[in-house]
């Protein structure tokens, strides 16, 4: 009797124990960590680690013509292995396991990773094609802060109405995904992106549509604001067939046809066989993404990093990468690189009027990014609380 | 090593080269001797994994579901707090959500248990002792295929003009009834696998007795049969109500626009950054499996397996 008491108060200061070590392990230091930049470059380490969107680091696999990054290795001797994400919100997850030592981050993105300290700052003389880089893409605000620059711009683009003919009059208004009357015809077919960011792109169509509500950031909305966008949201539920987030799943939809209307990238339209899929940007402009490559302060590899940055901000790789995407190139020089000689027109490349139109992604924050001081303004925690409760 | 006093015969007689027996083996004479201490190296091995495993991870999961996140930083607010809780109890959607889950998780357990019973009774009872062998591989023949196939697989049958349109049978579409189906099929060798254990125990000779005296089918069924199966179905429903209960790939793939509790802490663990609220979250199918094995166990149906 007394030998089993014993046992078990061992046990118990085991589990102890162990809970302790565990629980310290949860408050690991940053230690690691370096966010400073770096004043020269060494020697290339023979690999680097690559998280971006798919379609972005393309070594031929998924299309043999398609292939930027074997000229890359044979140039440098690094070698890339690469990820494709989903969402910004998974990317920071995956970020943080501190795997990759370059990241290419849209402006819902790149400030979070900022603040969390998995970005180290870029020295922006040690890449040397970053002086083609259009300046109104240079030192924005959501890739530097403090003065520091923490990325170098990789192009930039709208998310698109897509649409099967077949069931679809080609639209000309978010309205397709918005209305009820224009709804009612594709119930159970209607597709959207399965992420909170989402939510900007009916606020985005409130503030074309119902102007008293006085929207005038879609990442500015104050808590009535929110709410409008949210009834929005949960009207256009009724009528959905499913989310996508994964690219595939919303290639494979479309061409069965069991999505027919949603929001999508170029570069998924370009994936689909079916002739009758379409893709628009509708008069209201759009949501849109401005992608920007960064270094993790966790980087292993720093010089194999910086040698990627520098080659996909080289007018070849970059007239390739942002061409099978869908969106605008970064520089003049990679317009003229571009296999349609019509690419940059198409996407508006470097017409700074026209990418005011576009709302670039950002994290919305207590503190309103349109600049109202009288409210406060929605943060992306209530912003995600309010997805959960439109999904229902 | 001294020499202990040893009243070994073995001892004296071996020469010293070649020591045989205990005396030969300190640590063997030791093990021998103390009990505790060869219970403990026996044991402590596969318990510290089981405390690490089981215990360390539930306190892991409880402990965080009482912090919260700081909504600026993002980092982990470490103060106790009741916040999460809070907003399952009184948020709608969780509770829709949770009723949604439990629901399918139910009808996946009520279909697994009617196709398994029959496929179970004829496997044991019913076929020749090769074509049985057969069954039993047909039977864990899908297990060898990845989930994430066979998920896929079943998007693709139930799409717009896929197998199941294209059959004539017509597809529900993707949503609770093709998350149903598919999960259905998924977890269905968990079931038919203990029912079927659990009729092969049943002795044939029972069966012929009660057939002698004269008991018609039904009753032999009622009165024989089903009780002795009741172990196998309870822990084939065990098997494919949990297993519904966590999951959230499926959903995700053939689900629609629907969301499931696994959804909820996928969503919050990996996009929304908030690991107190996705630890909550998923307090709660822990709670719905503990108060169902706590009703199981009730009726006595544990006590058997």
């Amino acid at each position: 009797m007394k030998s089993t008491f014993r046992s078990g108060r061992v046990a118990l200061a085991c589990l102890s124990l162990v809970s302790v070590s565990v629980l310290t392990a949860c408050g690991s230091s940053d230690d690691d960590k370096k966010t400073d930049e770096v004043e020269k470059l060494g020697k290339m380490e023979g690999k680097v680690s690559i998280l971006a969107w798919p379609g972005y680091v393309e070594d031929g696999s998924n299309d043999p013509n398609v292939d930027w990054v074997s000229a890359f290795e044979k140039k440098t001797g690094c070698e890339v292995t690469s990820k494709a994400y989903g969402t910004s919100d998974e990317a920071l997850n995956l970020a943080k396991s501190g795997d990759y030592d370059v990241i290419a981050a849209s402006g819902d993105l790149s400030l979070r990773l900022i603040a969390s300290d998995e970005a180290q700052a870029i020295n922006t003389d040690l890449v040397p094609n970053y002086a083609n880089v259009y300046d109104f893409l240079k030192d924005t605000e959501w890739n530097s802060v403090d003065g520091k620059n923490y990325g170098v711009p990789h192009g930039y683009g709208a998310n698109l109405l897509m649409f099967n003919k077949k069931d679809v009059d080609a639209p000309t208004s978010w309205g397709a995904v918005f209305e009820k009357d224009q709804l009612e015809k594709n119930k159970g077919k209607v597709t959207a992106y399965d992420s909170p960011i989402y939510i900007a792109d009916a606020a985005l169509y409130l503030m074309k549509t119902q102007p008293d509500l006085g929207i005038t950031n879609p990442y500015a909305l104050d808590e009535d604001q929110l709410a409008a966008a949210v009834d929005l949201l949960k009207v256009q539920r009724q009528y959905v067939g499913e989310y996508w987030s994964d690219y595939l799943k919303e290639i494979q939809a479309f061409e069965t046809g069991d999505s027919v209307v949603g929001t999508t990238w170029q570069v998924i339209k370009n994936n689909i066989k079916n002739k009758d899929v379409d893709v628009t940007l509708p008069t209201e402009g759009a949501t849109a993404w401005n992608d920007t490559w960064m270094l993790s302060s966790q980087s292993k590899s720093p010089n194999c990093a910086y040698a990627w940055m520098d080659y996909i901000l080289s007018p070849e790789a970059n007239a390739q990468a942002t061409e099978y995407f869908g969106e605008a190139p970064n520089s003049p020089q990679a317009c003229e690189k571009t296999t349609d000689p019509k690419h940059c027109e198409t996407f508006h490349a470097g017409d700074e009027e026209y990418a005011k139109q576009l709302w670039f992604w950002r994290t919305p924050v207590e503190k309103c990014l349109d600049g109202r001081t009288d409210v406060q303004c929605t943060n992306y925690a209530q912003w995600t609380q309010a997805w959960t409760e439109i999904k229902g | 090593m001294s020499h202990v006093a040893d009243p070994s015969p073995v001892l004296d007689k071996a020469p010293a080269p070649a020591l045989r027996g205990p005396a030969a083996r300190p640590v063997s004479r030791l093990l021998h001797r103390r009990v505790w201490l060869r219970l403990t190296l026996l044991l402590s091995a596969p318990l510290a994994w089981m405390i690490l495993v089981y215990v360390v991870a539930l306190a892991a999961l409880l402990i965080t579901s009482l912090w919260s996140v700081d909504s600026l930083s993002s980092e982990i607010d470490r103060t106790w707090t009741l916040d999460n809780f809070r907003t399952l109890w009184e948020s709608d959607v969780y509770r829709r959500v949770t009723i949604r889950t439990v629901s399918v998780a139910l009808a996946v357990t009520v279909i697994d248990v009617a196709i398994a019973l029959p496929i179970a009774f004829y496997m044991a009872k019913v076929a020749s002792p090769r074509a049985r062998r057969m069954l039993v591989v047909a039977v864990l023949t899908p297990l060898w295929a990845s989930y994430l196939v066979k998920v896929f697989a079943w998007r693709i049958v139930l799409s717009e003009g896929g197998l199941a349109d294209w059959s004539g049978i017509g597809s529900p579409g993707y949503g609770l009834t093709a998350v149903i189906i598919t999960q259905s099929y998924i977890w269905l060798p968990y079931v038919i696998l203990p029912i079927f254990a659990a009729l092969e125990r049943v002795p044939d000779s029972l069966l012929e007795a009660a057939g002698d005296l004269g008991a018609p089918s039904p009753m032999v069924l009622r009165s024989i049969v089903l009780p002795l199966l009741v172990p196998g179905i309870v822990a084939g429903a065990i098997f494919s109500f949990s297993l519904t209960l966590g999951d959230y790939i499926t959903v995700n793939i053939v689900g629609g626009a629907n969301q499931m509790l696994g959804n909820l802490v996928f969503v919050n663990a990996g996009a929304a950054n908030n690991l107190p609220l996705a630890a909550a979250i998923a307090m709660i199918p822990i709670v719905v499996m503990l108060v169902m094995l706590t009703a199981i166990r009730r009726t006595g149906a544990l006590e058997n397996i």
